[in-house]
């Protein structure tokens, strides 16, 4: 039964939105979390720990996004004995890939830190780990803000793969409507649209804290 | 679409290797056709990017938008709906597309946009007294850019566009869901065919890590060779 | 006929009049140092001489082009007037024989072995002619500033404009290069010097100008301009610089 494809349409597809960012939240959160502990360990002066964050990048990095969601989509069930969502594939396999790019880039903020900091801090007697939490890591937070909020546009584009393991974000979203209405250049241009505009100001945003940064040094 | 895995008792499953091992003048089919995307998307992706990125710096204003505008356009939305838009789309204005050079076409204008940025920071990079010297030498603007320019500009470009082709490589991944025959998709046919969706998977991520890490490889010698120290 | 004729020069970027009715005659053979305060507009009026800055009024006549008109061939005359800069800005990908030789062969043809020989033949004259196939960053700030004199000399020019450049080096660099610059005047190059080295002002020029707020305050012989200031603004000026 195909139907017409009408604004009824764009509110459902502006509904499925929510569940993009919602899916976006929740990997932020989640490699934000596997992020801070590579980046940490990437910047030890233990060197397994670097080697081992190192890897941990590397590999994330070198496999498709599509791989790691199939991986984990197939492999938690083996895991974990269970019967696994999508939900809870998605947000796994988006966390993990997240974890290592948002890793790379606080790693990068870290070590932006000049020597010069940690030798005022250790000149004052302070420890590695009392260095990073007063003196290293505020103002890493600084540098690392428009680069984050960078990738959050990445991560919200990158949730749009999330449809392949069936996952109803905006773009599985699409694919429904156009099944229904045949209507594929209509939906698509709608859905990059919601896209567009839930990204863009991301971007400016970045844009804008960057050069606010650059300013400021 | 993928079927849901109903498992057992946790690990409780036999890993099969055996039915992967049988196909794999299957798998290398799809890496030919990954490989053929990645080259051909590279080429014309060098090509839009350098187009843009002249029109950025050197073209007058109108141009300058445009390329400004399709840049952002690309950068803010997921590739898999721009190859949806190119495959599914396009024909309601006439053009039908196969597989393969919908996703040649959307994975080239992907790329042209991120080329775009990268050629542009580099020609910016260039110190305008690099320009100056040049034509207080009496060279013609051409040549400034072609003895002067060029090589300078190429240098500081080398490593993030080189990073870009490998993010390419890696991206390609997703023709397969409009079924092209790249890796990945031999991947899910495979699935199919054997119904082991664990070991397919894993085996072809394998082996896109060892075409991205051999690609890293490359660019890194062809830098040393390009710009080691002489 | 003048080899560098200014007249009533007017030079503004945005509302900052940086060159407030500049009038200057240059003939050929003559050493002219330019001094003043940094903002005097010592160096935009050099760069008015071979085009690099457009001028708003006035006229800017350079070995008869009239670089200030709208047509104005600034290529062809670029390859009569050579310019020395602050930075050196060579090029850092080229060796050294690429560096003198690129313009040689790519605006005049000429071959490849015989533009060798011309730049052997310049770097012996600024006492570098064993580093021909080194690179840029593998010399010193002074050898690279030679090197930048080597490459305008190369083009064989009329006219050679300097500015300030010897400022960005080390004290100790600085007397090698103002000996090639001794070298190439007493082989009779016209040159415009914009500097700070007031004992080489001395010695080698044969007219010193004093700029000042955009025009030309004082202008002379070297001794009496140097030594025998009529300006307040001037004996200020030196004696703060030769203090």
């Amino acid at each position: 039964m195909i139907r017409e494809f009408a604004a009824i349409d764009v509110y459902y597809l502006l509904l499925a939105a929510r569940w993009t960012l919602a899916l976006t939240a929740l990997a932020f959160v989640g490699g934000g979390l596997f992020g801070i502990v590579v980046a940490l360990m990437r910047v030890s002066p233990f060197l397994p720990l670097r080697a081992l964050g190192a890897t941990y990048v590397n590999v994330v990095q070198g496999i498709p996004l599509l791989g790691w969601l199939f991986v984990f989509f197939f492999g938690l069930p083996i895991l974990a004995g269970v019967q696994v969502s999508s939900w809870v594939a998605a947000t796994v396999a988006f966390s993990f890939y997240a974890g290592a790019f948002l890793g790379e880039i606080w790693r990068g903020c870290l070590q932006a830190i000049p020597r010069q900091q940690w030798e005022a801090g250790a000149a004052l007697g302070l420890g590695f780990g009392e260095q990073l939490r007063h003196v290293i890591v505020p103002q890493a937070v600084r540098v690392a803000i428009p680069p984050t909020v960078g990738f959050l546009v990445q991560l919200i584009k990158n949730t749009s793969l999330g449809a392949v393991i069936g996952f109803v974000e905006l773009t599985r979203e699409g694919q429904l409507t156009n099944a229904a209405t045949y209507r594929p250049f209509t939906v698509y241009i709608a859905v990059a649209a919601i896209y567009f505009a839930m990204c863009f100001p991301l971007t400016q945003l970045s844009r804008r804290l960057e050069r606010r940064l650059r300013v400021a040094r | 679409m993928p079927s849901v895995v109903r498992g057992g008792h946790a690990l409780n499953y036999r890993f099969n290797f055996r039915d992967i091992w049988a196909q794999t003048d299957f798998i290398l089919e799809g890496i030919l056709v990954t490989l053929v995307l990645t080259v051909v998307t590279m080429l014309s992706g060098l090509v839009i990017g350098t187009l843009g990125a002249a029109a950025r710096v050197h073209g007058p204003r109108w141009l300058s938008g445009i390329v400004a505008a399709y840049v952002e356009v690309i950068r803010n939305t997921p590739l898999i709906v721009q190859l949806f838009l190119v495959f599914f789309g396009l024909p309601s204005a006439g053009i039908r597309l196969d597989a393969m050079t919908a996703s040649m076409i959307a994975l080239g204008i992907n790329l042209g946009a991120y080329s775009t940025e990268i050629i542009r920071a580099g020609l910016e990079a260039i110190p305008r007294t690099q320009v100056e010297a040049g034509r207080c030498l009496g060279l013609s603007g051409v040549q400034v850019f072609r003895h002067v320019v060029l090589f300078q500009a190429i240098k500081v470009i080398y490593p993030a566009l080189s990073s870009q082709f490998v993010l390419l490589m890696l991206a390609t991944s997703v023709v397969s869901q409009i079924s092209a025959p790249d890796l990945f998709h031999v991947a899910s046919i495979i699935q199919s065919r054997t119904f082991r969706d664990f070991e397919i998977y894993a085996v072809v991520s394998v082996i896109y890590l060892a075409l991205a890490l051999a690609m890293k490889l490359g660019f890194a010698a062809i830098h040393h060779f390009a710009f080691g120290r002489r | 006929m003048s080899l560098v004729e200014l007249k009533g020069v007017v030079k503004r970027f945005g509302t900052n009049t940086v060159l407030d009715d500049v009038s200057l005659k240059v003939e050929p053979g003559e050493i002219i140092a330019v001094i003043g305060r940094s903002g005097s507009g010592k160096s935009t009026m050099l760069r008015c001489i071979n085009g690099l800055e457009p001028v708003q009024g006035g006229s800017v006549v350079v070995d008869g082009e009239t670089v200030s008109a709208p047509g104005a061939d600034l290529r062809a005359l670029r390859q009569r007037v050579g310019i020395v800069f602050q930075s050196y800005n060579l090029f850092p990908h080229l060796s050294v024989e690429k560096n003198i030789t690129l313009a040689p062969r790519v605006v005049k043809g000429m071959e490849p072995g015989a533009a060798r020989d011309l730049a052997l033949g310049v770097l012996r004259r600024v006492g570098l002619a064993e580093k021909i196939d080194a690179y840029p960053d593998q010399l010193s700030g002074g050898q690279q500033q030679r090197v930048a004199i080597a490459r305008s000399l190369a083009m064989q020019p009329k006219l050679m404009l300097f500015d300030e450049i010897t400022s960005a080096l080390d004290p100790e660099l600085t007397g090698e290069v103002l000996k090639v610059l001794e070298q190439v005047a007493a082989e009779g190059m016209t040159m415009i010097l914009v500097t700070h080295e007031m004992g080489f002002a001395r010695r080698v020029a044969t007219r010193v100008v004093f700029m000042h707020e955009g025009r030309i305050w004082e202008e002379g012989g070297a001794r009496d301009v140097l030594e025998k200031p009529r300006t307040p603004e001037l004996s200020t000026f030196l004696d703060a610089v030769l203090h």
